[in-house]
């Protein structure tokens, strides 16, 4: 039953960020996305974590795209001839990356297991395979019994609370700075 | 149990499609759009091994790129308003402003 939900949600990720690409005009492109938001936000249920599959729908989906879609009419684009010359290249390096990546997936040592869900400390058998990497980043534990969205917001408000802040200033900034660009005129006044 | 490496190839595949996207459009919105598959893959990949190695932090991080995400977003359509504004196009052969 996993393998398929999995299966479902992987076949129509890659199909509609294929599309997205490949599709020749923005709206369907962008509609595209749109759908591969919806599935991301599945497989991120299926990965138990439900918190991020609603913020997904609400900030990606709600949001995002519909700034997207916003300036795609706004611009009111005629269509155009859509590859760059340097199509070749892409193609090549692309492979390139995924038979990279693909060799390493293969090659590699096998994966952890998930904790069994009834223990709430950090995995010990399934990450010490993994070694070192995991040590740094030791964080609070992903407990099964407590909501998914209260262990985030704990350690969001505790060990993130620094990083939390510097998001908040960056959507500042963001904001400003969207504003000073696209305004007409704005240092022409006087 | 889906093994781990499945997660990491479908990202991969994403990822790639994200950084084909970038190489071959002409259109600068579809470059944008392309940076956002980028960004999908990767944050797929942090919420895989997050519930993997039973630790909160990849999604916390996950949570941090969609903020990054939603301010990338929203500078570079005013910096497309703005090119479309100075050039009346959007295609990005059009600007070689700082070409020889």
């Amino acid at each position: 039953m996993a393998h398929l939900f999995f299966f479902y949600f992987a076949g129509v990720i890659v199909l509609t960020s294929i599309l997205v690409v490949a599709l020749r005009n923005p709206i369907y492109s962008a509609l595209s996305l749109l759908i591969m938001f919806f599935h991301v936000a599945g497989l991120y249920v299926t990965l138990h974590a439900e918190f991020l599959a609603a913020v997904q729908i609400i900030v990606y989906a709600g949001a995002i795209l519909v700034l997207y879609l916003f300036v795609v009419m706004l611009l009111n684009l005629k269509r155009e001839e859509r590859y760059h010359a340097q199509f070749p290249i892409g193609a090549l390096l692309g492979l390139t990356i995924v038979t990279e990546v693909l060799l390493l997936a293969f090659h590699g040592s096998s994966p952890p297991e998930p904790a069994p869900s009834g223990t709430s400390t950090p995995a010990t058998n399934g990450v010490t395979e993994v070694a070192g990497v995991t040590d740094a980043v030791a964080g609070p534990a992903l407990s099964a019994v407590e909501g998914n969205t209260e262990t985030i917001g704990e350690s969001l408000y505790t060990t993130y609370l620094f990083p939390f802040e510097v998001a908040s200033l960056i959507l500042l900034v963001a904001m400003i700075g969207s504003i000073v660009l696209a305004k007409k005129d704005i240092f022409e006044q006087q | 149990m889906i093994p781990l490496s499945y997660y990491v190839i479908l990202s991969a595949l994403v990822f790639v499609t994200g950084v084909v996207g970038v190489l071959i459009r002409r259109n600068i919105i579809i470059i944008l759009l392309s940076v956002e598959l980028m960004l999908n893959a990767t944050n797929i990949n942090f919420v895989a091994f997050s519930y993997y190695l039973q630790n909160v932090a990849g999604q916390v991080f996950v949570f941090f790129a969609l903020t990054v995400a939603a301010a990338e977003v929203a500078v570079g359509l005013a910096i497309i308003i703005a090119l479309y504004r100075s050039k009346s196009s959007i295609n990005v052969d059009e600007f070689r402003l700082l070409k020889w």
